[in-house]
């Protein structure tokens, strides 16, 4: 191929923590060529993320350090750059989109101001010369009526509207290369394919070098020519993409590939007993105004939802975020308030006191998608899974208490002798089974699981999803199911509920619906889902 | 709707254990745990980095050290400093007069009143039975007046005194050099012992902080905890109830109640509590509303955990980290407001030991520097060692502080 762009040799990344050395990179090498789409590619954890910020030296230094290796970049060695150099290169030749657009801009200015601001700082433009460049990258970024968004502040923004503008700054100064960290992993899978098409796009007009970092193989596929698989801080593999896919050579690679969860759902029970029927449920947050909060509107998170749900079944629910998805778990649990009735197992929760609520909670649970903020990081794992069991079973000793505990933990396939630890022991798939575990414990026949796996990595998403279908055909458990991501979804659900603003645009048989979907909402939620696809405008939210 | 039998019939639809090939096959040998619950004191391993961090901190370290060493001294001031023997036997019999006031008829008097241990005649008398005596390395208390001063009050240090003050002594009828009782920091302007009344100034201080910081803490906490955990109305109206109650010029009521009340050690308590409460009480509220919103929280009220319970378990050890931070500011804080109380008269009443009321004889007496840079030095180290460890307490606390 052309010429080289950026060339890391021998790179080793260190923190010193406590008087200890981790090593969080272990000499690594890689090239991009001009005009090239470099993926790397790796669980959390395995230092791909590191290794993105070392390159334009964003890393904690002095905690930080680099025992070997150097990165050449138009002849120069960055990691030998004073931090004047290193500024006049960052934002200008080389520049970075992080993952969460939510907080990479200032929420206190607008984005003129945002983006004018690289621009005065590498070109020293002001006034109507960078407002013409500021709407020109917005123009190239896809950010409609770009003239009335200078004045717009990010909060008013969509989220993959905000990862547009952060790529827009990123490209305001032309970069040679740009680092793309995990850039649609906080986003819609609808809105994650018009990022990947607009990246694509962008890179190939403006003959840039793209370093993507990610762990979904799907996106690299879409959009990297060659890829780097990096585990414990080291490149197993790399190679061209048709290369690695086609004839994974390590066995880690090769895992990564196969990791997709094994479709195998609970099969509709129509006969069974009726767990669980909404009828007509309605969220509504109200809007209001002025000094007297004069209500002028509403909010309408679930606008009158029929669920029903029988014994043994996965009902899937899923929908672009902010289609009221999380809402109608939490509502059904009664976490959050709602009207129209919720019927379990016959018995009509809504109304019900938080006295009244709680023989129910013993048999309805539910797992979060968190497994950082779901667990106490003050309590033992013993205690937060015995937390449900001290309420519920009061009278129980504390022995029979510890043996429900380690019962439970073997449920969920952890070793009970880690009971005595805390969450911040533990990785994240280990978190959430114990999650799980703490649901599970108090034998419940319904759970509600909201995004159980989306924070976690592909390998243990996939071992997720066998274990809670493993759970389900050993209790006899009932879920409801939801998730954004589709792919899982499909491995679970044995009916379908796909949402929109609220109301249900779908329902149905979960095979049924993903073989031969009706409308185009849904149509357009499988193509970016499975192809990483864009729909046509007007059918999806953003 | 028949509550009770609900989870019954719940029950019933529940598979009631595992099927036994799923069970897990490799049962460790022995109850694993079930009997020994490694709960002993031992350190969460968070609770460990955090005593390392604040060790590595050796300023805040040594000055934790330094501050309990003088406070534990200060609490048994008795043994230090007292004009009373700490033991005294005596024809075949023992007496503890720290402890116990026992009437001079005791050791041959007949007055009947409280024996003072420090009268010659009284000395005298002990001697000549040959009785034990064993006293404070200091035999003076804080309220004891010295009747055998080299000069007129406030009188010098005695290892101050030169050749000049012992002439001076001699000819205007003062104790002479030789028979002088030692005073290490002189007297204050009533002839009392200054480091006497420096130890006893020194506990009252620490206590009265430490009591002030408790209980105001202890007030704060619970009402920036139920403000947090509600909010809504009950944080709205209590807000606003706090906000009144800040603009309330503290100096100026208290004028006013210590006209009317004589403050004493727990009234002046009394007073400062009501407006050192609120200094907590925005932090901790701040901490239960981000609090409530946790996923954890969320997953304990799905479990139909109590509002109490959620808000002691789950979301006060959040909050307790800020809190813990604060504390030894809010009590170098508290010690600072007894001192400038007592500085300016509002304090103690007159005659009890305090850093305050040596620092205003300080100012009042500039030709006996000893009176003012004593009480100057005290309330600096004091303060200073507060504030390191606060410091390193904070530090310690602090989650940033993972790399150093």
């Amino acid at each position: 191929m052309s010429e080289l762009c950026l060339s890391v040799r021998d790179l080793s990344i260190a923190f010193r923590s406590g008087g200890r050395e981790t090593l969080a990179v272990d000499r690594i090498s890689f090239d991009i060529t001009k005009g090239e789409c470099m993926a790397l590619v790796g669980e959390s954890g395995s230092g791909k993320s590191v290794t993105a910020l070392s390159i334009l030296k964003l890393l904690p230094y002095p905690a930080a350090h680099h025992p070997s290796g150097s990165i050449l970049f138009e002849g120069k060695d960055l990691l030998k750059l004073n931090e004047k150099q290193i500024r006049a290169v960052r934002g200008d030749e080389i520049s970075i989109v992080f993952q969460e657009p939510m907080t990479s801009l200032n929420p206190l200015h607008t984005i003129e101001k945002q983006i004018g601001e690289i621009l005065l700082l590498h070109r020293g433009l002001t006034g109507a010369a960078a407002r013409a460049r500021t709407l020109e990258v917005l123009t190239q970024v896809g950010i409609p009526d770009p003239e009335t968004r200078l004045k717009s502040y990010p909060h008013q923004l969509s989220g993959g509207q905000r990862q547009r503008v952060m790529i827009a700054m990123a490209l305001a100064n032309e970069p040679d290369l740009l680092i793309a960290d995990e850039p649609t992993t906080a986003l819609d899978v609808t809105v994650q394919a018009q990022i990947i098409a607009l990246l694509k796009d962008l890179q190939a007009r403006l003959n840039m070098s793209l370093l993507f970092i990610t762990h979904d193989l799907g996106i690299v596929r879409k959009i990297a020519q060659r890829v780097a698989v990096m585990k414990d801080g080291k490149i197993v593999e790399k190679g061209t993409v048709e290369k690695v896919f086609s004839a994974p050579q390590h066995p880690y690679t090769q895992a990564l590939l196969n990791a997709e969860p094994r479709p195998d759902p609970a099969p509709p029970q129509p006969n069974a007993p009726m767990v669980l029927e909404t009828k007509d449920l309605k969220v509504w947050f109200p809007i209001t105004r002025g000094f007297m909060r004069k209500v002028v509107g509403y909010v309408k998170a679930c606008d009158g939802l029929t669920v029903t749900l029988r014994q043994g079944e996965t009902l899937g629910v899923v929908g672009e975020s902010g289609s009221g998805k999380s809402t109608l778990g939490r509502a059904i649990l009664r976490l959050i308030s709602s009207e129209g009735p919720i019927a379990y197992m016959g018995n009509e929760l809504q109304g019900l006191k938080f006295k009244e609520m709680r023989p129910y909670r013993r048999s309805m649970q539910i797992v979060f998608q968190d497994p950082y903020g779901s667990l106490s990081p003050r309590m033992s794992v013993a205690d937060i899974i015995k937390e449900g069991l001290r309420v519920h079973h009061p009278d129980m000793t504390e022995r029979e208490r510890d043996e429900r505990v380690i019962q439970s933990l073997r449920d969920v396939g952890l070793n009970p002798e880690m009971r005595f630890r805390f969450p911040h022991e533990f990785s994240g798939g280990q978190r959430q089974r114990i999650a799980i575990a703490r649901a599970v414990v108090l034998e419940p026949s319904f759970i509600v699981l909201d995004e159980p796996t989306s924070a976690l990595d592909m390998l243990i998403q996939a071992q997720m999803v066998d274990l809670l279908r493993d759970l389900q055909k050993r209790h006899n458990l009932t879920y409801l199911f939801i998730s954004h991501d589709l792919r899982v979804v499909a491995a679970m659900a044995s009916r379908l509920l796909v949402m929109k603003h609220g109301q249900v645009v779908e329902a149905g048989d979960a095979a049924e619906l993903f073989r031969n979907p009706k409308t185009d909402y849904t149509r357009a939620l499988f193509a970016a889902a499975f192809k990483l696809e864009t729909a046509p405008e007007g059918v999806i939210a953003q | 709707m028949d509550v009770k039998t609900l989870p019954k019939s719940v029950d019933d639809q529940i598979e009631p254990g595992i099927p036994e090939e799923l069970k897990p096959d490799a049962e460790p040998a022995g109850p694993i745990g079930l009997t020994a619950i490694p709960r002993g004191f031992e350190f969460s391993p968070l609770n460990a980095r955090r005593w390392r961090n604040f060790k590595a901190n050796k300023r805040g370290f040594w000055s934790l050290w330094l501050f309990l060493v003088l406070f534990v001294l200060s609490l048994g001031a008795e043994f230090i400093a007292n004009d009373r023997p700490l033991f005294i036997h005596f024809d075949g019999k023992s007496f503890f007069p720290v402890f116990v006031t026992y009437p001079d008829t005791e050791f041959g008097d007949d007055l009947g009143t409280a024996a003072d241990y420090r009268d010659p005649h009284l000395q005298n008398f002990l001697k000549d039975h040959n009785a034990t005596e064993i006293w404070a390395p200091i035999r003076f208390s804080y309220n004891t007046i010295n009747d055998r001063p080299p000069s007129a009050f406030p009188s010098k240090p005695t290892w101050l005194l030169n050749a000049a003050d012992c002439d001076f002594a001699a000819k205007n009828g003062y104790s002479k050099c030789g028979t002088l009782e030692y005073n290490w920091l002189g007297t204050d302007d009533q002839g009392r012992d200054v480091l006497a009344r420096l130890i006893y100034g020194f506990r009252i201080s620490v206590l009265f902080g430490l009591i002030l910081t408790i209980v105001s803490s202890v007030i704060g906490i619970a009402a920036g905890a139920v403000q947090g955990y509600f909010g809504g109305w009950t944080d709205l109206l209590f807000q606003r109830f706090i906000e009144i109650w800040t603009s309330v010029p503290e100096l100026y009521l208290l004028l006013i109640i210590s006209s009317v009340l004589v403050p004493g050690f727990f009234v002046l308590l009394g007073i400062l509590l009501l407006f050192s409460w609120v200094r907590l009480v925005g932090l901790v509220r701040a901490e239960f509303l981000r609090g409530r919103n946790f996923e954890y929280i969320q997953a304990a009220r799905a479990l139909g955990v109590s509002n109490k319970v959620i808000m002691f378990r789950h979301l006060l050890p959040n909050a307790m980290v800020a809190t813990l931070t604060f504390l030894p500011f809010i009590m170098s804080s508290s010690v600072m407001t007894l001192t400038a109380l007592d500085f300016l008269g509002f304090g103690l009443p007159p005659g009890s030991a305090s850093l305050g009321e040596l620092l205003s004889q300080g100012k009042a007496n500039v030709q006996a520097p000893w009176l003012g840079l004593t009480g100057f030095f005290t309330v600096a180290l004091m303060l200073s060692l507060l504030i390191f460890i606060g410091e390193a307490v904070r530090d310690a606390f602090d989650p940033r502080k993972t790399f150093a």
